[in-house]
């Protein structure tokens, strides 16, 4: 155990864990990385590209090197940053992309073969013979490079979603996020503080900072005790701002359950739209490092990182205890991680500078003007080569601490494109400016240090709640300023590689590469040499590689440029952005009155839009659905068939202007309807296409319902809510859609009448009193209110009886039980499509957005004597002369299948897109007829009775002999349908 | 986004569904001499600006409420909305 003492974890709670297999122990407070370090793990992985070894590297979000995959089976989480991994009892961990054990990965090999593998080799290196690329190339090259592998199973785990509206969002919970909150919790408005981690106080968790003459961490505690007391003060750690949207609303990942072993019925991660009108980027800085040869051994680490698993963790990270550390800096921060370590007596080497003058802040060696050029150990650093101005030697030291300066988290700030900006002062990009509504406060803003990250916490809400109305007085205790100077110094210069991105492995020599190939500028470079593109997205590896490019090109890094930042901050796995609505609940399901009536019958269903529907009703000794459906609609053309028909749009339409509206909605006359009648209506889309059809019903002056069809009921009801509201809003009249609250019971057969009679209340049903297309308001069952209209789609004296909602279920059973000697049968969607192919009548199938009422032989339906939607561009000579109708279609052996669409085609005609002569848009088996039969558009369809003609599938070599007749295949003269 | 309802106030644009460039409100006169021309441009032609923009949304999760939302396409600034029956109104009063 590399463990000392100190630290912010609970030692009276020890966890057990396992990485590769091995049992170790850690306690509440680790992170797996600190976890691992504790107990002299070093090596965690292997590299992208050259499966280098790798270890630990930093302390945070930011970390390249150490993903590993947590927990297994379907419970695998694949790329996870040890660095963020709150340890928890049983957590198990595996290392990634390797074959074999992880300290003899066999593709190690792709190391040597470094040379073939430079930036760009994919373009280069194997494109001859071109077949081969595919084949095997990628594959291989795929195989051997790489990250994590999914479970391919079922993500078993829940999510949820939430919302909230603050006035102020701040974003990280450190000195100055923290600051922030204070002064707005003060202030009284409503505050959200999110942080990543699992505990609030950002940096200060990790240095020895004293505020108000006390250590860092008393006042977070104060701070988080005072706003724990605030009810308009919500606090959530674990918790990722990722995104920001438009107008101030923002994406974050609350992870809930993810550090516990059994989340207990617990979500595991919850996905937070916040909806802020101010918002505060408290996101901190991230350390750079200096790359120089070898630097990607296991034991090389960020020097911030280092003095925080000192710190924080108690942990220091050498394998064993007792071995010492280095530190290679540019500037006075390296120095506070060898105080900090002489602090838990670790024995701290030397402190190598670049600079001349330096000054030492501890009990250890300095080596100024100096510089690590080299590095030795195979599996974990054993020795560094330090250089200065006169010679080289070696240095034994089981860790290295490298100090590069500091970069301000400045991602959020540039997700709506404002492009950060060199300050040449602090050597480092700043915002320049930030989305609407937010601030940037500390380290994001360049203001590092304690006292400046306090002092700017509170600033800058002073400023927002001043913005809101608010006014505030900050109270911003007294920090001690520590020295912070240092020089700019980007890389040590060498001919071995000196890596800048770790994740993707990315060295110095990659860059003068895509320099030399003239991939210079900022955007190249990064796709050249896929610098920044892994998952870490170079949070440690871009600033520094921009300032490799300047200074081969000899231009400044301002002139250089730099690439901006789109969310994800740091990766969302997509299980939590669904929410949790996946599988049946990817979306609402609409169940019809009867559905448990039908489920109760043991029916058959099929999803109709969001609609489940009845689609058959097996009955016993019935094997094949064909079975029960041809029963079904038999039952209808002998006896009484009932099917739920509440699918289809109700839109009730009343106003004194109602009848002139629906005459502009529907291209034939509809405003001369009368009460009590029904009439059939086409409507089009303003391009003269079809749209829908339906009935309208005048149930009283001035009032009318419309339907439409299952599909398009929401779309039409939008379409005339368009028309009443943005074309003609000086009309008198209301819409409303009913389709939920009236259930609608299609009762179609012979029979139908003489069921109906059975439960109407003194209502003269007769043919004279209540004919084909008539409608009227009555009352059933002994004073239920209900609607009756006498309409049909299979072509029988058939009625639509419509009843509340709530009446649905009841009025069915009903009207089975009272229709028993009549032959009462209830049928599904397969046998209404039977039924109303066998007369004709058009569906979707048929209106498919590039038809029109002439192609249906409908054209005459479109009135000249008033405008109405689509009228105008109806009349185009492109579809007013389309010569192509409906017809219907047999086989001409009645054993042969009619196929919905095939091609039709003329008897000796070649069978290509020049010779087609139109399409089959629905087939069946018709019991009626005796033979499968179908609809089609036929080129002069309607001038061709009798005619032979070929459908054909010439993708499959389908080729049938079919007969066109008349698309009433049932009661062409309507003589059923008005009994 | 958020679209501010003339009212209800500042709504989720998850809300509402969009439908494109408020010339819609502009439908022809069917009884004019060019009306084939002028229909052809109103069911087809739009433009398609960087910049101010005024276009329709539909409260479909809401109030059912057509606007007429001023949005600047390239920065999603939202400079306006009204309800569609007042410009549409207001339109014919002028004419």
């Amino acid at each position: 155990m590399t463990r000392h003492a100190g630290g912010l974890l609970d030692r009276t709670r020890s966890l057990t864990f396992t990485f590769n297999g091995r049992r170790l122990n850690g306690y509440v407070g680790d992170t797996l990385a600190s976890a691992l370090l504790a107990n002299g793990v070093q090596l965690v992985g292997r590299s992208f590209k050259y499966h280098r070894p790798r270890g630990i590297f930093s302390a945070g979000a930011e970390e390249p090197n150490a993903l590993v995959t947590l927990r297994s089976g379907a419970h695998a989480e694949p790329n996870t940053r040890a660095t963020v991994v709150e340890l928890y009892d049983g957590l198990e961990a595996k290392s990634q992309n390797h074959i074999g054990p992880l300290e003899y990965d066999f593709m190690a090999v792709n190391d040597l073969l470094s040379p073939l593998l430079a930036a760009g080799f994919y373009y280069k290196t194997f494109m001859w013979p071109r077949a081969f690329w595919e084949k095997l190339y990628e594959p291989a090259i795929r195989r051997a490079a790489g990250l994590g592998a999914l479970s391919g199973e079922a993500d078993p785990d829940m999510y949820d979603r939430g919302y909230l509206y603050p006035d102020l969002l701040i974003i990280g919970g450190g000195p100055a996020g923290l600051m922030a909150a204070l002064t707005a919790g003060r202030a009284g408005v409503e505050v959200v503080l999110a942080d990543e981690d699992f505990r609030f106080g950002g940096r200060l968790l990790a240095e020895d900072a004293v505020i108000a003459d006390a250590p860092g961490m008393d006042w977070v505690a104060a701070t988080l005790a005072e706003l724990r007391s605030l009810p308009n003060v919500r606090l959530m750690v674990r918790t990722t701002v990722f995104g920001v949207y438009d107008h101030g609303v923002f994406g974050a990942v609350e992870r809930v359950s993810d550090h516990l072993l059994n989340a207990d019925g617990q979500v595991r991660q919850t996905f937070w739209r916040i909806s802020a009108k101010r918002s505060i980027l408290a996101a901190g800085a991230t350390e750079r490092h200096i790359p120089f040869a070898n630097n990607d051994r296991p034991g090389v680490m960020l020097s911030g990182a280092v003095r925080a698993y000192a710190n924080r963790w108690a942990v220091s990270p050498t394998r064993k205890a007792g071995d010492g550390v280095a530190v290679f800096t540019s500037n006075d921060d390296g120095h506070r991680t060898a105080r900090s370590l002489l602090t838990f007596g670790v024995p701290v080497k030397a402190v190598i500078d670049t600079r001349e003058e330096i000054e030492s802040i501890g009990d250890y060696r300095t080596v100024a003007a100096a510089s690590v050029t080299d590095t030795r150990g195979r599996k974990g650093l054993q020795a560094v080569q330090v250089t200065d101005a006169r010679r080289s030697w070696w240095l034994h030291c089981g860790a290295l601490a490298v100090a590069g300066g500091w970069n301000p988290n400045v991602h959020l700030a540039s997700h709506h494109r404002a492009r950060p900006v060199w300050d040449a002062a602090r050597q480092c990009f700043v915002p320049s400016g930030a989305p609407a509504g937010m601030r940037v406060a500390g380290a994001a803003a360049g203001e590092g240090s304690t006292a400046a990250a306090l002092a700017s916490g509170a600033g800058v809400a002073v400023e927002s709640l001043g913005e809101l109305g608010v006014k505030a007085v900050p109270s911003v205790p007294h920090a001690v300023e520590e020295a912070a100077s240092g020089e700019a110094f980007w890389h040590v210069p060498g001919k071995k590689r000196a890596w800048v991105d770790f994740q993707n492995d990315v060295t110095v020599k990659d860059i003068k590469l895509s320099h030399q190939e003239n991939m210079r500028s900022v955007e190249h470079l990064k796709r050249w040499t896929t610098l920044g593109m892994a998952t870490d997205q170079g949070k440690t590896a871009n600033v520094t590689a921009l300032a490799v490019m300047a200074e081969l090109t000899g231009k400044t890094i301002p002139e250089t440029g730099t690439t901006i930042f789109r969310p994800p901050y740091t990766p969302v796995s997509l299980g939590v952005l669904g929410g949790g609505d996946t599988g049946a609940h990817f979306r609402p399901w609409r169940l019809t009155p009867t559905h448990a009536w039908a489920e109760a019958q043991g029916a058959v269903f099929v999803e109709a839009g969001l609609w489940m529907r009845a689609q058959y009703f097996p009955r016993s000794g019935e094997t094949h659905w064909r079975q029960s459906v041809d029963r079904e609609a038999s039952a209808v053309r002998s006896g009484v068939g009932i099917c739920d028909v509440t699918t289809l749009g109700k839109i009730d339409v009343q106003g004194s202007d109602a009848g002139e509206f629906l005459d502009r909605i529907y291209v034939n006359m509809m405003g001369t309807l009368k009460p009590g009648k029904v009439r059939y209506g086409l409507m089009l889309r303003e391009d003269g296409q079809l749209y829908d059809d339906g009935t309208c019903a005048c149930l009283a002056q001035g009032q009318y319902v419309v339907t439409t069809t299952t599909a398009n009921a929401g779309s039409v009801f939008q379409r005339m809510e368009f028309a009443r509201q943005c074309l003609w809003p000086e009309l008198d009249l209301t819409l409303i859609s009913t389709t939920d609250a009236w259930a609608q019971l299609a009762v179609a057969g012979p029979q139908s009448r003489a069921l109906l009679e059975r439960i109407v209340d003194d209502f003269d049903l007769s043919n004279e009193a209540f004919p084909f297309m008539a409608c009227a308001p009555l009352t059933i069952c002994k004073g239920l209110r209900a609607r009756l209209f006498r309409i049909s789609f299979s072509g029988e004296l058939a009625y639509e009886l419509a009843v509340p909602a709530r009446y649905g279920h009841a009025l069915m059973e009903r009207l089975i039980e009272l229709g028993e000697d009549l032959g009462a049968t209830p049928y599904g969607t397969e046998a209404l499509g039977v039924l109303r192919i066998e007369k004709g009548h058009a569906t979707a199938n048929e209106i498919t957005g590039q038809t029109t009422a002439v192609m249906l032989g409908l054209g005459k339906m479109v009135s000249r004597k008033k405008d109405a939607i689509g009228a105008v561009l109806s009349r185009r000579d492109g579809l007013e002369e389309d010569t192509r109708r409906l017809v219907g279609l047999v086989p001409v052996d009645p054993g042969e299948s009619v196929v919905a669409g095939a091609h039709l085609f003329g008897t000796t005609d070649p069978q290509d897109l020049a010779h087609d002569q139109g399409w089959i848009t629905s087939a069946c088996y018709s019991p009626h007829v005796g033979s499968s039969i179908g609809l089609g558009y036929l080129e002069r369809g309607d001038t061709r009775m009798g005619e032979e003609i070929v459908a054909a599938n010439p993708l499959e070599g389908q080729s049938t002999r079919l007969r066109v007749t008349s698309a009433h295949f049932v009661d062409p003269e309507g003589e059923r349908l008005h009994a | 986004m958020l679209i501010p309802h003339p009212l209800l106030g500042l709504r989720d644009a998850q809300e509402f569904t969009y439908l494109g460039d408020a010339s819609l409100l502009d439908r022809p006169d069917p009884a004019r001499e060019d009306a084939a021309e002028a229909f052809y441009e109103y069911a087809y032609l739009r433009d398609n600006p960087a910049g101010v923009h005024r276009e329709l949304w539909f409260h479909e999760n809401g109030d059912r409420s057509w606007l007429v939302v001023t949005r600047d396409t390239v920065t999603h600034e939202i400079l306006g909305a009204e309800l569609a029956r007042d410009v549409k109104l207001r339109g014919k009063r002028t004419t």
